[in-house]
C-alpha cells in the first residue's frame, strides 16, 4: 500500500512542476540563498548569524513574517524578509526543518555554563521544553552566542516582542540572579556542543 | 495513505528535489555518468562544484584552476588595516575533493564548444556535458597609459586577493608620517562595487593609530558611487570626511576624478584636470570578462552574455557563464552574486541532465563593508528573472541599504555579521 502511494506521489510530483514553476522558485531554491550567512543548509559556522537547520517550521515562519513586518529588530534580515510571500516562506521554512543542525564549537565560560543550566532548568525549560535544542521554540541550544547576546539585548530593551510570558520569566531570573543570569544562560546553550 | 505520514512526505519529497529522480528511481531513468567540468575555482565555480554534487552525486565534476588554494578577494580590504592576515583569508581545495570533486591544477587554454572539451597548459582535455566557466575579471591594461602588469608589481592593483595586497600593505606602513596615498577607482562595471571606498576606510582605520596626519585621496571616474551615502556617512564619524582635517578625500568625475596616465617613476597621476602626486598608489584599472572566457567565444563586448533562466551562454549551448565575467545585470559582480548564480546554474545542469526544464531561479546579493572596527554598514537585495526581457530585477519594496539612522550598536552588530557573511560563504562554497 505504501509502496503504491509513493509512486502516485511521485507521479504528482513530477506533473506539478509544469503547472507551478512559472509563479515562484522552490522552497529548496530559495533556501540555497539563505547560505551565503547562515551556512550549508542552514548550519551557520559563524561566529554570529544563527544557525537557522532544524528549525521548527511554524517557528520560522513566525520569525520571518517579524522581520517582514519590521516587529523584530535586525541588521539585514528585515530588509531581505520583504521580498518573500507566506507561501514561500513556508517553502523555506519546510526546507530547513528537514537539515539537521551541525553545531560547530565556541568558546564559552564553563562555570557560567553550569550556573546556566540550573537556570535554563528552572526559568526557561517550561517553554524551550527540548532544552533549545533544534525543532524547540527557537534553536538555543549549539546557537551561536553573540546571536543569543543580541536576541537578549533587544528582547530587555523593548526592539523585540517578548512571547507570551517570557518578559515574566526573564524579568524574574534577572530580578533572582542578578545580572550574570542572561549571560549564565547564553553561555549554558553555548556550551552545548 | 493513512501510512503516508508527514515524515515520509519530507524524505520522499526530499529525495526527488536532491536527487532530481535518476539516484532515487533508478529504474525509471537510465543514467548514464554526465560529466561538468568547471573552469575556474572561485565563488561561481567552488559553489557550482559543491552543490552539482550535493543535487546529484552521480554527476562527475572536474574543476580546474591555476593555484593550489583560493585566496578570497572579500574581506581582503582587512589586510590593508591590519586586522587580518592574508593567510587567512587562503582556503585549500580539500573540502571539495571530500565532496567528490576531481580538482586539476592546470591553465585552462580555450573550450571547444562544437567537440565539447576544454584544453589546457599542460596538453591535457577534458571531455564535458556541461561546462561551466567562472573565471574572474581581466583587466583593461590599455586604459590608463603608463600603467601595465609590470608597474602593478610596485604600484599595486591589489585587486586579486594575493601578494600585491601585501605589497600596498607594506607600502602604507613604511610610507612617511603625513603621507600620502591615492586609490584610483575604476569604472562601471566592476567586481566589488564598494571595494574602492571599503579600501579607503581601511587603510584609514590604520593610519588614524599609526600615522594620523596621513591623507587618502580617492580619484574616481563615477560621480556616484555604491552606498554613497552609508560611505560618507561613516567616513565623516571616524576620519572627519568634509572637514579640513578628513584624512579621506574623493574626487570624483564632475572634479577632475578620472586618471588617464601615471608616471610611475615619480608616483605622478596626470588626471583629467589636474597631476596628482602620493608616496602609495593603488590603481584599480577598468575590468572585462577573464581571459579563458575571450578565447572561447563567450564574451560580446566585455562581459558574456547568458540566458538567466540557467546562466547558460547564449553564444554556445552547454556552456554557463556564472559570477563576474557573466552580463547578469541587475546583480552586481560580488561574490554573493556568483554563489547564488551558482546554485542556479548547478540546479538547471541537474534538471537538464534528468530530462527536466529549470526551476524558477532566484537570486540574492548582500554584501558588507568594514569602515572601522566596529563600524559596518550592507546591501541586500533578492532578485526575480524577468523572462521576458531576460533581466534579473530585485524584488520592489525589498532588499536595500542600512538605515542611515541606524544606532552605533546596530552598526557594530553589522561588523560582527560581515564575518559571519564571510566565514559562511567560504563554507558554503568549498567546506
Amino acid at each position: 500500500m505504501r509502496y503504491n502511494n509513493n509512486i502516485a506521489i511521485l507521479a504528482l510530483l513530477m506533473i506539478l512542476p509544469a503547472f507551478s514553476q512559472a509563479e515562484s522558485p522552490s522552497g529548496q531554491a530559495l533556501a540555497f540563498t539563505c547560505a551565503g550567512c547562515h551556512g550549508t543548509d542552514g548550519s551557520s559556522v559563524g561566529p554570529s548569524s544563527p544557525s537557522i537547520a532544524g528549525m521548527d517550521p511554524d517557528v520560522f515562519v513566525d520569525v520571518m513574517k517579524g522581520y517582514r513586518e519590521d516587529r523584530r529588530n535586525s541588521t539585514i534580515m528585515n530588509r531581505i524578509a520583504k521580498a518573500y510571500t507566506d507561501e514561500q516562506l513556508r517553502g523555506m521554512a519546510w526546507f530547513f526543518a528537514k537539515q539537521k543542525l551541525q553545531v560547530s564549537s565556541q568558546k564559552y565560560d564553563p562555570q557560567l555554563a553550569v550556573v546556566g543550566e540550573k537556570l535554563h532548568n528552572k526559568y526557561c525549560n517550561k517553554c524551550h521544553e527540548k532544552g533549545g535544542a533544534a525543532g524547540d521554540s527557537g534553536t538555543l541550544a549549539g546557537q551561536w552566542m553573540p546571536y543569543l547576546r543580541y536576541s537578549m539585548a533587544d528582547y530587555i530593551d523593548g526592539r523585540r516582542p517578548y512571547p507570551r510570558k517570557m518578559k515574566r520569566k526573564v524579568d524574574a531570573v534577572i530580578e533572582a540572579e542578578g545580572t550574570d543570569a542572561v549571560p549564565a544562560l547564553i553561555h549554558y546553550y553555548g556550551s552545548q556542543q | 495513505m493513512s501510512k503516508f505520514n508527514r515524515r515520509d512526505f519530507i524524505r520522499w519529497s526530499a529525495g526527488i528535489t536532491l536527487a532530481s529522480g535518476s539516484l532515487g528511481f533508478p529504474g525509471l531513468l537510465l543514467a548514464a555518468t554526465r560529466k561538468v567540468v568547471i573552469v575556474g575555482g572561485g565563488v561561481g565555480g567552488c559553489t557550482a562544484a559543491k552543490y552539482l554534487r550535493k543535487l546529484d552525486p552521480n554527476v562527475e565534476v572536474t574543476l580546474i584552476e591555476t593555484k593550489k588554494a583560493y585566496t578570497s578577494c572579500f574581506m581582503s580590504n582587512e589586510v590593508l588595516s591590519g586586522d587580518r592576515t592574508l593567510e587567512s583569508l587562503t582556503f585549500d581545495y580539500e573540502g571539495l575533493k571530500r565532496h567528490g570533486v576531481n580538482i586539476v591544477i592546470d591553465r585552462v587554454t580555450a573550450i571547444d564548444p562544437a567537440k565539447k572539451s576544454v584544453a589546457t597548459e599542460s596538453g591535457e582535455t577534458f571531455a564535458y556535458d556541461a561546462c561551466v566557466v567562472s573565471p574572474g575579471v581581466d583587466f583593461k591594461w590599455d586604459a590608463i597609459e603608463g600603467y601595465n602588469a609590470e608597474v602593478s608589481e610596485t604600484i599595486p592593483h591589489a585587486w586579486f586577493a594575493g601578494p600585491q595586497t601585501q605589497t600596498l600593505r607594506n607600502q602604507i606602513e613604511s610610507m612617511p608620517e603625513g603621507g600620502k596615498v591615492i586609490i584610483v577607482a575604476p569604472p562601471n562595471p566592476y567586481k566589488c562595487p564598494p571595494g574602492p571606498y571599503e579600501r579607503a576606510a581601511q587603510i584609514a582605520m590604520y593610519c588614524k593609530h599609526h600615522k594620523p596626519k596621513a591623507k587618502i585621496l580617492i580619484l574616481d571616474p563615477k560621480d556616484r558611487f555604491s552606498k554613497q551615502g552609508l560611505f560618507r556617512q561613516g567616513w565623516s564619524k571616524l576620519y572627519g570626511f568634509g572637514t579640513e582635517n578628513s584624512m579621506i578625500e574623493w574626487v570624483g568625475a564632475a572634479g577632475g576624478g578620472t586618471v588617464e596616465a601615471i608616471d610611475p617613476s615619480t608616483r605622478t597621476l596626470q588626471a583629467e584636470i589636474e597631476e596628482f602626486q602620493a608616496d602609495v598608489i593603488n590603481i584599480i584599472p577598468p575590468q572585462k570578462a577573464g581571459k579563458v572566457a575571450f578565447a572561447s567565444d563567450l564574451v560580446e563586448g566585455d562581459w558574456c552574455p547568458v540566458d538567466k533562466l540557467t546562466f547558460e551562454s547564449t553564444r554556445h549551448p552547454d556552456v554557463y557563464v556564472l559570477g563576474d565575467a557573466s552580463s547578469a545585470a541587475k546583480m552586481p559582480k560580488s561574490a554573493y552574486a556568483a554563489n547564488s548564480q551558482a546554485k542556479v546554474a548547478a540546479a538547471a545542469i541537474v534538471a537538464r541532465f534528468n530530462g527536466q526544464s529549470p526551476g524558477e531561479p532566484t537570486f540574492v546579493n548582500t554584501c558588507y563593508s568594514i569602515l572601522g572596527e566596529e563600524h559596518g554598514i550592507s546591501v541586500a537585495a533578492v532578485y526575480t528573472l524577468n523572462r521576458e526581457s531576460n533581466t534579473i530585477l530585485p524584488i520592489k519594496g525589498a532588499g536595500g541599504l542600512s538605515p542611515m539612522d541606524a544606532s552605533e550598536a546596530q552598526r557594530k552588530r553589522e561588523v560582527s555579521y560581515a564575518h559571519s557573511w564571510f566565514k559562511n560563504v567560504i563554507d558554503d562554497m568549498m567546506g
